[in-house]
Formats: structure tokens, sequence, C-alpha cells
């Protein structure tokens, strides 16, 4: 990926924040598909401190953006329970689950989700 | 029967969040539309409330590894809605088919430099 003439690592990750935000708002994809490849090719971040530091930013940008929603009346709490209490076991697991594997695979792992991404994209 | 299938997803949604350091709404939309019969606006604003506890969980627990640059992580956060405010006018000027095929193959590009970095020799710079 061509790197753009930006050198302040500060304005790298204005620039990260920026770029999640406009496909968050493009496409509906979430922050951290962005976020977390931009940290570790363009700041050298290492694979699991890329996905603890993009986890912040998203508790910043989701907790912004379900505030927005919920002044529209699109949230729908019970249904948010039923995926959202599973899925805080699962982030327990999963958190735990990357301690054990290697940086290298997280990264294909990562790699794998994009392409995921990109087919549901594709595909009408 | 709908609402366990709704619920497996989320649990897989949480772990794929927590494992790759995304909110899991890759899966927590598609299970909200298909199993619960959310409309695609409604599943995404739900999604994010189910990834706020996701998210704080995950960053909870990577703390405890060392694994946060926390002034790093909230200079994003922070500067996200400024972006999300350009993505949200743009898209409604341009098509939303050419805006999939673009960030598809974006993301295909990315993730085709993830596997060359991931197969470098561990002794070469990253």
């Amino acid at each position: 990926m061509p790197t753009p003439a930006v050198t302040s690592p500060t304005l790298k990750l204005a620039a990260i924040g920026t770029a999640g935000g406009i496909f968050s708002g493009l496409l509906g994809v979430g922050g951290g598909s962005v976020i977390v490849p931009l940290l570790i090719i363009w700041l050298g971040y290492g694979a699991r401190e890329a996905t603890g530091t993009s986890m912040m930013a998203i508790v910043v940008i989701a907790a912004v953006a379900v505030t927005l929603q919920a002044f529209y009346g699109n949230v729908d709490p019970p249904n948010a329970a039923l995926v959202g209490i599973p899925a805080i076991a699962g982030a327990f697991a999963g958190t735990a689950l990357q301690q054990r594997i290697s940086e290298r695979f997280i990264s294909l792992l990562f790699a794998a989700l994009l392409v995921a991404i990109a087919i549901e994209l594709i595909v009408p | 029967m709908n609402e366990i299938a709704a619920a497996i997803l989320g649990f897989a949604g949480g772990m794929v969040g927590g494992l790759l350091g995304v909110g899991g709404g890759v899966l927590f939309v598609p299970a909200l539309v298909i199993f619960m019969d959310e409309t695609q606006v409604r599943a995404e604003a739900t999604s994010l409330l189910a990834i706020v506890p996701v998210a704080i969980v995950a960053v909870w627990r990577q703390l405890g590894y060392g694994n946060v640059r926390v002034r790093d992580g909230l200079v994003i956060g922070a500067l996200s809605p400024i972006g999300v405010l350009i993505g949200v006018v743009t898209s409604n000027e341009i098509s939303q088919r050419a805006l999939e095929l673009i960030f598809a193959g974006l993301a295909l590009v990315i993730a085709t430099q993830l596997v060359i970095r991931a197969l470098r020799p561990a002794n070469e710079p990253r």
C-alpha cells in the first residue's frame, strides 16, 4: 500500500480514525476492519496490540453511534441482549484464545475476515 | 429456535470480535436480519448496542494482557465521528453498488498486504 506522506504518529492516528469512520458511515462495516490493518501496516503495531487498541476505539465509536441511533428509535434492546449477552462470553473466549496463538496467525485470520467481508460485499 | 440461532451467532460474533479486534457486527447484523426479522437499518443500530459491552470486556481483558495503547485508541475513537459524517454524506451522493465494490477491492488489497507481512521472515523489520 502506498504510504501517504504523513509522518506524525498523532496525524496518522487521526487519519486512521477518520478512515474507519468514513467506511462505517459509507457501508455500515465496522470501524475495526479498517483500524486493525492500518495500525499493523501503517504504524507497525503488533497484531495483538492493534486488536486491543482497535477495541478501545470501538468502545467510543459504538457508544456515540448507538446513542445517535437511539434518538431515531432504531435500537431494539431485547434483541441486542439476545446477541450481546452470549457475545460477552464470546469476547472472553476470543481474547483468551488470542493470547495463545502467534501474531502471524492473527494477521492471517484477519486477512481471511477481510476476504469474507469482500465476498459479502461483492455478492449482491 | 430462531432465538437460539441468533444467540449462537452472537457468541461467535463476540469470539471473532475478541480474537480480531472488531466489534462483532459482521455476525450480529446477519443474525438479527435473518433470525429476528430486523430491517438492515434496525439490525445495524441494534448491533451497535451489542458491540458496546463486547468492546468493553475485550479492552478490559486486553489491558490485563498489556495489549492496549489507550491514548492511541481514544484518538482514533474521537476522530471517527468526523469520518462517519463524511461517509454518510458521501454515501448519499455515490451509487451504493460502486461503494461496495470499491471497499471489497480495498479489503482484498489490505488482506494481501497482511498475508505478505505475516509470511515475511521474522528477522526482517516490520
